[in-house]
């Protein structure tokens, strides 16, 4: 029930940052997020970043998935 | 049903169609009213097309342009999606107190530049000025005339089965680059607002000879609203396909950000053609010889139906209703 | 690489289109707990492309749908009072309480404003000190957090005219009922991927280890959630019935403690009531005692008046997953989205809204 997207942190002023998504920067609170560091993803919910995006999970999913559909399509043909 | 107006019913979308069909056309009504194109042709011995439209654009200074510059495009745009000739304007101007005269300059000056490159003459105007608060600024209202030339018959209500639909670029830019300069959204981007002239684009695809059926300029509401307007006058399927529809990666952040879909998001410089399959390639060329249609695409065709509908097919093969705006474009969190 | 466009490729899509298909072969109802996955849902056609095996069932995730007329009441009785402004997230306006709305209400004078963040009501209030902002807290645990955060923001700053209505709502127990109440049978459940980026995946245990039902947690592109149906067929096919993640790059187990322990020490359960499943007990938050200072049901006497509930509307069996949108007598006909009756129509997570727009049309 939440639109949330991932934005990368361009800078950081005590618990506010400047994020980036697709181009766009926008302010973002990291109230709920402390950890976070110039260079992270963060999932960004109304304007909080609610956690760090792990990417590299984001690499071994996208894997996962190439794999799959190299199956497939030996299955298929 | 409301008993007062709504922001909604200025949006574009639905409340707005039904204000104009159940509470405004159920007063003032005649035939060339009620074909309910971008502008009215009538025959003066060689046909003319005639339109109007207001602007309460906020704000009035955007980046890449103003409400001058939108007022002039706006009008002489509408004209253009009849075929016309724009050849003259007239300008009048609601003022609140208190509107700073050097604002009022930079605003005039918009006009002037973008009637020369539109090639249209003000030729008549007026001037209001009311008290503080009963204005937002400045309101603008131009309507314009244009000369349609012989053979060219292009109506939202010429579709046929068959078309293919021809965008003339990225969808999304202004009504973005407005909500970027709106309190409340505040985000930087270099997004600016794709306000153009397009009679020029238009007479050079008019110029090579092909069979085009409908032209519009998907303004408020986004292309969805006028893709299902359209669908309804000539009472056809129409079918888009989502890869093939240019948005650029702002406007996608931008959308994701705020919860919005870029299909409902206003264009102030782009135009959908629809186009005979035969002649297809050669209005597309053409448009892409232009500045304001380098980056044109084919992103769909029109279908044969039983009710006029409009439907996409996503990403993943599947095929997806699209309907007009409803309400207002609201920021979304859930 | 934006973590977004890559996770909508069309070809790694039909890669796990293939593999659902070859692995499905127990008909399986599974329910999308959330609003948010709904819409995906709907927006990509994911139904069209899934097997005749595999059925998806929505579910009561959608915090505007679920909040009960007497709330939305109370908001616009407080929207009317002299020298409030208040600050709403954009779906809330258009939703039709007993007798208004709030976008209605704003049309007659009412000083009602569209936030896109807590933090713009923090502004709003700071811009006006003499006027009291209150903000209108919905959502689940992924919003909650966030408001909890403004509270405490006003706090260190000194803020008196910042007040909080909390219509916060808590998932887990939600579900529980919807369960226990035997309503609808389910194989497995699409969990809430931002929900659980906060509260974990560990939230979900109780359903695979009381109910026996497969859990997983799901992001919202296209390829999330077919990978998050696959994952489910897989259990079901092999008798399993377990907590897995889909969203690996946004959820773990323990989910973000920062942000729980914020909303913990601002909020604490209550009973709530859920449009079409009564009061669910600890399923709400509500502001602690040492911020009732932040509170607007303490700092006002608000009298919203008698509630009603608009005759003929199933929008409660909706919510619940016992009735689809066809299958409500209104649909399509009185209660459509320009003229909506039940909240289902209005947000745009709604169930009945989604059917609508695409295609579910009862001419």
């Amino acid at each position: 029930m939440c639109v949330a997207i991932p934005a990368l942190i361009e800078s950081i002023d005590g618990h506010l940052a400047e994020v980036e998504i697709g181009g766009i920067t926008r302010q973002a609170n990291l109230q709920l997020c402390p950890q976070a560091k110039v260079g992270d993803y963060v999932i960004i919910h109304t304007g909080y970043a609610i956690n760090i995006l792990d990417q590299e999970e984001a690499r071994e999913t996208l894997k996962l998935l190439e794999a799959i559909t190299r199956l497939a399509v030996e299955e298929e043909g | 049903m409301t008993d007062a107006i709504l922001l909604a019913h200025g949006s574009g979308g639905k409340l707005a169609h039904q204000l104009i069909e159940e509470t405004i056309l159920s007063d003032i009504s005649n035939p060339l009213l009620a074909r309910m194109d971008d502008s009215a042709v009538i025959d003066f011995g060689g046909r003319l097309a005639f339109t109007t439209d207001s602007y309460v654009v906020n704000p009035i200074f955007f980046p890449g342009g103003d409400i001058g510059k939108l007022a002039v495009c706006g009008t002489t745009n509408d004209l253009a999606m009849s075929g016309a000739d724009p050849a003259y304007l007239s300008l009048a101007f609601i003022i609140e107190e208190g509107f700073p005269l050097s604002d009022l300059k930079r605003v005039l000056r918009s006009i002037r530049d973008a009637s020369c490159e539109a090639g249209v003459q003000i030729i008549t105007g007026d001037t209001k000025v009311v008290n503080r608060g009963c204005a937002d600024k400045l309101y603008i209202n131009t309507a314009g005339i244009g000369k349609i030339p012989p053979g060219v018959g292009i109506s939202g209500a010429n579709i046929v089965p068959g078309d293919k639909i021809i965008l003339s670029g990225p969808i999304g830019d202004h009504g973005i680059a407005i909500m970027s300069k709106r309190e409340g959204l505040r985000f930087t981007t270099r997004l600016v607002s794709d306000c153009a002239p397009l009679s020029g684009m238009v007479a050079e695809m008019i110029a090579t000879g092909a069979d085009i059926h409908a032209l519009r300029d998907p303004t408020r509401g986004g292309l969805a609203t006028t893709l299902n307007e359209l669908s309804k006058q000539s009472q056809v399927k129409i079918e888009i396909v989502e890869e093939l529809i240019p948005v650029r990666d702002e406007v996608l952040g931008a959308c994701e950000m705020l919860g919005f879909d870029p299909l409902y998001v206003a264009n102030e410089g782009k135009l959908v053609a629809f186009v005979s399959p035969r002649d297809a390639r050669q209005v597309l060329d053409a448009m892409r010889r232009h500045p304001y249609g380098a980056e044109a695409q084919v992103i769909g065709e029109v279908e044969e139906a039983a009710t006029p509908s409009v439907v996409m097919k996503t990403v993943l093969g599947a095929s997806r209703l699209i309907d007009m705006l409803v309400g207002d474009l609201l920021p979304r969190i859930c | 690489m934006r973590f977004a466009s890559e996770f909508r490729e069309g070809r790694l899509a039909q890669g796990l289109i293939a593999k659902i298909e070859r692995s499905s072969h127990t008909p399986v109802n599974f329910m999308e707990f959330c609003g948010s996955h709904t819409v995906a849902i709907f927006r990509y056609g994911i139904r069209q492309v899934l097997p005749k095996t595999v059925t998806t069932l929505s579910g009561p995730g959608c915090p505007i749908c679920v909040t009960a007329n007497i709330d939305l009441d109370k908001a616009i009785a407080l929207a009317r009072s002299p020298n409030v402004i208040t600050a709403s997230f954009g779906d809330v306006l258009r939703v039709p309480g007993s007798y208004t709305s709030l976008q209605a209400v704003r049309a007659e004078g009412a000083d009602v404003r569209v936030i896109y963040s807590a933090m713009d009501a923090i502004k709003i209030a700071k811009d006006n000190p003499h006027k009291q902002v209150v903000l209108l807290g919905i959502g689940f645990e992924t919003t909650a957090p966030t408001i909890a955060s403004s509270i405490l923001q006003a706090e260190e700053e000194d803020l008196t005219n910042f007040l909080v209505l909390s219509w916060h709502k808590l998932s887990p127990p939600a579900m529980q009922a919807l369960l226990n109440s035997g309503e609808v049978a389910l194989d497995g459940l699409i969990c809430p991927g931002h929900v659980s980026v906060i509260t974990g995946s560990q939230a979900w245990e109780f359903i695979a280890r009381d109910y026996q039902i497969p859990c997983v947690v799901s992001g919202f592109e296209p390829l999330d959630i077919l990978q998050c149906i696959d994952m489910l067929v897989t259990q079901v096919e092999e008798g399993e019935a377990r907590v897995e993640i889909a969203y690996s790059r946004g959820v773990q187990r323990g989910g973000n403690m920062v942000a729980q322990q914020l909303m913990n020490k601002v909020f604490e359960p209550c009973p709530a009531e859920w449009r079409g499943m009564g009061t669910i007990p600890a399923s709400g938050l509500k502001l602690r005692e040492e911020y009732s200072r932040f509170d607007a049901e303490q700092v006002f006497d608000i009298d919203p008046g008698p509630t009603r509930e608009p005759k003929g509307c199933i929008c409660g069996d909706v919510l619940r997953g016992v009735s689809t949108p066809l299958e409500c007598p209104l649909f399509g006909k009185t209660c459509t989205p320009e003229n909506p009756v039940g909240a289902c129509m209005v947000s745009s997570e709604g169930s009945c809204f989604t059917y609508y727009l695409c295609g579910g049309k009862n001419d």
